[in-house]
């Protein structure tokens, strides 16, 4: 399954190998000093999903705080960025990624490491501390509910297939155009109307959704294409 | 049950980032209870961000040490909470009309329910939220009863949870969602057999009332 072990990436300013042997050091040590030297390079690298997975999934299942530590260094920088795009107030975006992190602590059990996208579930954790944070309610669906629909589609490979949803989507996202992964991104990350996106864009509000639609029409045929 | 009328990405989108008001985000919690197909459009767009998220420029630390402080709050807090035992299977004696989360805000279901009359054998329930941006009730329209054209200003969404109504050459049934922005031009009734049961959201202020209900208050002889 040569997707499952990718690590793309990114930003990287070292080459492959050197990433392999921070992380490396990193999962075999907890002396601070090593740690502060390589958490640069953990922050600006992409683990892949499988990495991801497996670290959170040692979180869950044996409270393992080297596991927690690796995936902190890599998550906190980017929930911090994400809580300061809203709040504009470093204190608070501290506070809020700190949170954030105590959750996916707590939290960790809950994760199928076999089915699902870490980033995807960290964001969910965020976006919630952040609605909360701001008093806003946001009703949700309730998997329990008797009157709930249940999706009778999943057939027997379905989690080989979740597995490998956050690896497609990733590859998927990259080969958007610009200006709809822009309009995405804004949404996710500004918190501001599809108005509000399409006024700082100098755009028509109308380009701005129908971007929005081209570009989920692609992120679903991409997924769809699997089956 | 067939869903033909589905959640517009842009409204799966804003509730997906969590930048929908409460009033709107019930109407698409409710539908999403009724349908796997959005849910799955939710699931790709939680996955995109989860994407975008892993390209985030990463905002160092201000403190000296954050991790420190995780480490310390870790060693203080005893972990409470565990994986949430999966709930005994509930077997109601009768099925739900109306699904959750709806159903909390409403205190129960269907034959629960303490309708206000409208007229014209009409009903409605409204639905308080702390979302004053928004107006949501819950409508009884008569089975069969037709309703003049008309068109109407504003954002709306209409969620069918029974019965159906038929707009133009289209027909929305359980589960079904209509949303309409601006000048749409409605020629909707409520077709035969059975009562039209559905959640109407609408743009406060007060005058952008619901198509439905300006339709059938006689008074406004629309
Ligand atoms: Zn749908």
């Amino acid at each position: 399954m040569p997707t499952m072990s990718l690590t793309v990436s990114i930003l990287a300013r070292t080459c492959h190998n050197d990433q392999k042997a921070n992380y490396g050091s990193l999962s075999r040590s907890s002396h601070g000093v090593r740690m502060k030297r390589s958490d640069r390079n953990l922050q600006e690298q992409e683990l892949s999903n499988a990495e991801l997975s497996r670290l959170l999934g040692l979180v869950g299942a044996e409270r393992n705080v080297e596991a927690f530590e690796t995936l902190f260094r890599f998550y906190s920088p980017r929930v911090r960025a994400f809580m300061a795009m809203k709040t504009r107030d470093a204190l608070l975006a501290e506070e809020l990624m700190q949170e954030t992190m105590m959750s996916v602590w707590n939290k960790a059990a809950q994760f199928d490491p076999a089915r699902g996208n870490v980033s995807a579930w960290i964001f969910t954790i965020a976006r919630n501390l952040r609605i909360d944070a701001f008093r806003r309610k946001r009703p949700v669906f309730d998997e329990n509910d008797p009157a709930f629909v249940k999706d009778d589609a999943p057939p027997a490979d379905v989690e080989l297939e979740e597995r490998q949803d956050a690896e497609l989507l990733r590859q998927a996202m990259e080969s958007l155009p610009p200006e709809q992964l822009e309009v995405i991104r804004r949404a996710f990350f500004e918190d501001v109307s599809h108005s509000t996106i399409a006024e700082d864009m100098g755009l028509p509000l109308g380009t701005v959704k129908s971007r929005i639609r081209l570009a989920f029409d692609k992120l679903r045929t991409s997924l769809e294409g699997r089956r | 049950m067939k869903i033909h009328h589905h959640l517009s990405d842009e409204l799966l989108l804003e509730y997906a980032s969590g930048n929908l008001s409460e009033g709107w985000s019930l109407a698409v919690a409710t539908h999403l209870a009724l349908c796997p197909e959005c849910r799955r459009t939710l699931e790709a767009m939680e996955g995109a961000a989860g994407a975008l998220f892993d390209k985030i420029k990463p905002a160092p630390s201000t403190s000296s040490d954050s991790w420190e402080a995780m480490k310390a709050r870790l060693v203080a807090e005893e972990v409470t909470e565990k994986r949430p035992p999966v709930p005994a299977k509930r077997s109601p004696d009768h099925a739900f009309v109306i699904p959750e989360p709806l159903r909390s805000y409403l205190g129960g279901d269907v034959k629960d329910l303490k309708w206000n009359a409208l007229g014209r054998g009409a009903y409605q329930i409204r639905i308080p939220t702390a979302d004053k941006d928004t107006q949501v009730r819950l409508l009884k329209i008569p089975a069969g009863k037709p309703v003049p054209e008309h068109t109407h200003d504003g954002r709306e969404i209409t969620l069918v949870l029974a019965g159906s109504f038929r707009d133009g050459s289209d027909i929305f049934a359980r589960g079904d969602v209509e949303e309409a922005d601006g000048d749409l031009l409605h020629t909707p009734h409520a077709t035969e057999g059975e009562d039209c049961i559905c959640l109407a959201v609408t743009e406060a202020p007060l005058k952008f009332t619901s198509w439905i209900v300006r339709a059938i208050q006689p008074i406004l002889k629309i």
